[in-house]
């Protein structure tokens, strides 16, 4: 039997009306299904790991640290707000000293009390080793965003103290990272985190409703929660990991997720096509080449620098981009607080570049040659092979020859943490290594100081400078959020003004999602805030 | 037969310590630091070298080699460094779905490939030969990745008929027996068919066409033997090599296919692979390249002794 056209056609225009009407695509209306680029459900202790997403969809959705970030606003950079502390200040006698006072009334999910013990022994999860909470793996996926942390005690039931070991101002911005579990709930699951994580308890807007390793968790909103402005209007959270970029765009095309992360640049027409919201916002994001100064480096003289600097076409990157970035003026964006006023502008000036290597005696008949270690692929690196083979052609044309060594992200992160010095980076002077700048101590701190040279820390290019020491200093010093804006932009501008690194692009963090989503703000940050959303 | 069985069953003891040795030392042979997946870059020194030795990988690389061994022996793959969970309980749920897909890959290739290189062998030189041949080839040449994603673009983004990623839409660990799970199956289980199916229609084509020429067809059709019982005797004569080449094809369906898992987002043995490999999880890469090896093995052994049975003539070799 033949079947004509028209009756095919028929045929399968009612088996996709079928499809449609089943249960695979029939969710109910305010149900929000999140297709993330993590290839596992983030874990849930309260330490999340798959880096910054995890905190983004199982971090900030079921806890809560002592300060929050501020979510709200689309328009400036995100501040902290007072989150499980309602307020915070630093001893004025002594500042090593900072008094966090509790927010009275908060409840974990179980039903137990937050209260400063739940402090202390979420500190002591992270810090003291004896403790039968203590977690070689949560240390090691959180404990180095909160450094200064020294020493934290309880002063009375909703007030506790925490001290470090010189004044330091960046604080703050570190106890964001320490977001906090149930110790009853620990208790009651046997004193086992595998557990904790399939079945958690935090404090945070939503309530995990089910977990199923690698394919889904669900969230629901959690009605007491403290904050009445971030409790979710939606019935329901599902999230899915999906790592691979195409599943993603075919699953949101297709109507089985409605929110994807991280949609790739090519994608980006198709989805438009497809009726698809594209949202964008700039956050502390930066894609650079960290630099090296050891003997022997080109990059030791600042005129190179600058050179290079001066010899990338960010816009034409842009474009190959997908328009999905923006051109690095510096560590952070120009509009950031930390920004200041440095008197070196970051921009396309191939003359000017071409005139500074002449000084350094280079040029392009007379060209630099050196080797930059590379990613194919990685988290943040956005599309490290083209663009690093866009940069080598700019640079080129002013007489710096790049000669790539190619590894793959896990092999270069072992590298960056070993640092130049190291056999490991077979001759390197540069590693392409993208990071957030969202606090001070990852934007600026850990790349600066001459006591966290790698493998201490990651300064892996063994930068020092005791002006730069000073500025550090000044702004560790700096009590008041004008004050510490200002001896940041202080730390930045000499940053600029040395070109210490060749600063690329950031990137906007670019998501897709279906016309139904509704009041999505995309704020400044890593993370973003999903308790405001609706699905019509 | 007896002594057949024992003989080749003893076989498989030095493949199984070959295949653990194996297993450990490439996995241990790639460069870096294993803990690098999951340490921040810039953690504490102590804290990765509690972690070291915490797994392990502080003790040198015999001593790691026998435990693990040891504690592969009673069941222990020991634990994921990415998940902190055992490596056996997400293996064998990995493998479950692996297994359910490689089932309905080869119930669609094989049974293809048998009819399609049944016929072409029959008719050789004919034009249904031809056809046959060129879907065997292109089954082959296809890259079932691209495959896979061109049937995602036709079947779910353009006429939204079936699902594009996922094993179900309940998110359950199993596989049930649904519409809607039996859906999420169909694309990549006929992503990962073609393959197969083009290896086995040119194996049968070639067998059944070889067969047809030896003397002893001729002898059955001169004694006047009706076509069907001719072609029972080829069926006979052409199954173990057959069998041989469905084995090792469904072997290799077992294993998963990290592509098409990872283009269908099926959490499979091969999804499980891709992200324990992206992510260094040594313990994961170990304990899944272990299981689907040993199934390899053990898959051999059954093929051979199906062939055994169904052709002597090898029992006696």
């Amino acid at each position: 039997m033949l079947i004509d056209r028209r009756s095919f056609l028929a045929g399968t225009a009612a088996l996709a009306a079928a499809y449609r009407t089943s249960p695979v695509h029939a969710q109910g209306p305010r149900i929000l299904r999140i297709g993330m680029t993590a290839t596992d459900i983030p874990q849930m202790t309260g330490s999340p790991d798959n880096g910054f997403e995890g905190y983004r969809f199982t971090g900030y959705t079921l806890f809560d640290a002592l300060i929050n970030w501020d979510l709200s606003s689309a328009e400036k950079a995100s501040g902290l707000v007072p989150g499980l502390a309602e307020s915070w200040e630093v001893n004025p006698a002594d500042k090593t000293k900072w008094v966090f006072r509790l927010r009275r009334g908060v409840k974990f999910h179980d039903g137990s009390d937050f209260n400063a013990d739940a402090v202390v022994w979420n500190y002591d999860k992270l810090y003291k080793r004896d403790a039968p909470q203590y977690d070689p793996r949560q240390v090691s996926l959180i404990g180095f965003r909160a450094p200064s942390v020294h020493a934290y005690r309880k002063i009375d039931e909703y007030t506790v103290e925490i001290s470090t070991r010189v004044p330091d101002s960046f604080l703050p911005y570190q106890v964001c990272s320490i977001l906090f579990a149930s110790p009853r709930h620990w208790e009651t699951l046997g004193r086992d985190w595998a557990k904790f994580h399939a079945n958690p308890s935090g404090t945070g807007p939503f309530k995990l409703a089910s977990f199923t390793p690698r394919q889904r968790a669900e969230l629901v909103p959690n009605p007491d929660y403290w904050d009445p402005r971030r409790r979710p209007k939606v019935e329901r959270v599902v999230l899915l990991p999906l790592p691979e970029p195409n599943a993603r765009t075919a699953a949101l095309l297709s109507g089985q997720v409605d929110w994807i992360e991280q949609p790739s640049p090519d994608a980006l027409p198709r989805l438009r096509q497809g009726g698809m919201v594209i949202t964008q916002n700039g956050y502390p994001h930066i894609w650079s080449y960290t630099l090296s100064f050891i003997e022997g480096s080109p990059w030791r003289d600042v005129r190179i620098r600058k050179a290079a600097n001066l010899a990338v076409d960010r816009d034409g990157l842009v474009e190959l981009l997908g328009g999905m970035a923006v051109p690095a003026k510096g560590h952070v964006m120009s509009a950031s607080p930390w920004f200041g006023r440095p008197n070196f502008e970051i921009k396309y000036d191939k003359a000017a570049a071409l005139r500074l290597m002449q000084e350094a005696g280079f040029g392009p008949n007379r060209p630099i040659s050196t080797k930059i270690l590379i990613s194919a692929s990685g988290s943040g690196q956005m599309l490290p092979l083209q663009m690093n083979e866009y940069i080598q052609q700019n640079l080129a044309e002013i007489g710096i020859r790049l000669e790539f060594i190619v590894v793959e992200w896990q092999a270069l992160l072992d590298r960056w943490r070993a640092g130049a010095r190291s056999d490991m980076v077979q001759g390197a002077t540069a590693v392409n290594v993208s990071y957030a700048t969202q606090d001070p101590f990852s934007g600026f701190t850990r790349f600066m100081r001459g006591n966290l040279h790698a493998p201490t820390g990651v300064n892996w290019g063994f930068y020092s400078d005791p002006e730069m020491e000073q500025l550090l200093d000044a702004a560790q010093n700096a009590f008041t959020l004008p004050e510490l804006d200002a001896g940041i932009a202080r730390v930045h501008e000499k940053m600029v003004n040395d070109a210490l690194f060749l600063w690329v692009v950031h990137d906007v963090g670019p998501r897709a999602m279906t016309r139904r989503v509704k009041g999505f703000v995309q704020a400044q940050n890593w993370f973003q805030d999903i308790a405001p959303v609706t699905m019509e | 037969m007896l002594t057949f069985l024992i003989r080749r069953i003893l076989y498989v003891v030095p493949i199984a310590i070959g295949v653990t040795f194996f297993v450990f030392s490439l996995v241990h042979l790639a460069p870096g630091d294993p803990l690098s997946a999951v340490v921040a870059g810039d953690a504490p020194r102590e804290v990765v070298d509690m972690l070291r030795a915490a797994y392990g990988f502080d003790q040198p690389m015999i001593v790691q080699y026998l435990r693990w061994v040891a504690r592969a022996l009673s069941g222990d793959l020991g634990r994921s460094l990415a998940t902190g969970r055992p490596v056996a309980a997400e293996m064998f749920a990995a493998i479950g779905n692996s297994v359910l897909l490689a089932f309905l890959a080869a119930a669609i290739g094989f049974t293809l490939g048998a009819i399609l290189g049944g016929i072409a062998g029959y008719a050789q030189s004919s034009w249904l030969d031809k056809l046959a041949s060129l879907i065997a080839i292109l089954g082959v040449s296809v890259p079932h990745y691209w495959l896979g994603m061109v049937l995602v673009i036709l079947f779910s983004v353009n006429m939204n008929a079936l699902p594009a990623i996922g094993i179900g839409p309940a998110g359950s660990a199993f596989w049930l027996w649904t519409r809607t799970d039996w859906s999420h199956a169909i694309l990549p289980a006929v992503t990962l068919s073609v393959i197969p199916m083009g290896i086995v229609t040119r194996t049968v084509r070639a067998t059944v066409a070889e067969t047809l020429a030896m003397e002893f067809v001729q002898a059955l059709k001169a004694k006047g033997l009706p076509g069907h019982a001719v072609l029972l005797h080829v069926v006979r004569n052409v199954a173990p090599v057959c069998l041989a080449v469905m084995g090792l094809q469904f072997g290799y369906l077992l294993g998963g296919s990290i592509l098409v898992e990872t283009v269908f987002s099926w959490p499979g043995t091969g999804f499980l692979l891709n992200d324990a490999i992206f992510r260094r999880d040594i313990p994961m890469l170990q304990g899944v390249i272990l299981v689907l090896a040993m199934f390899f093995v053990l898959l051999n052994l059954l093929v051979d002794i199906v062939q055994t049975l169904v052709d002597p003539r090898i029992r006696r070799g």
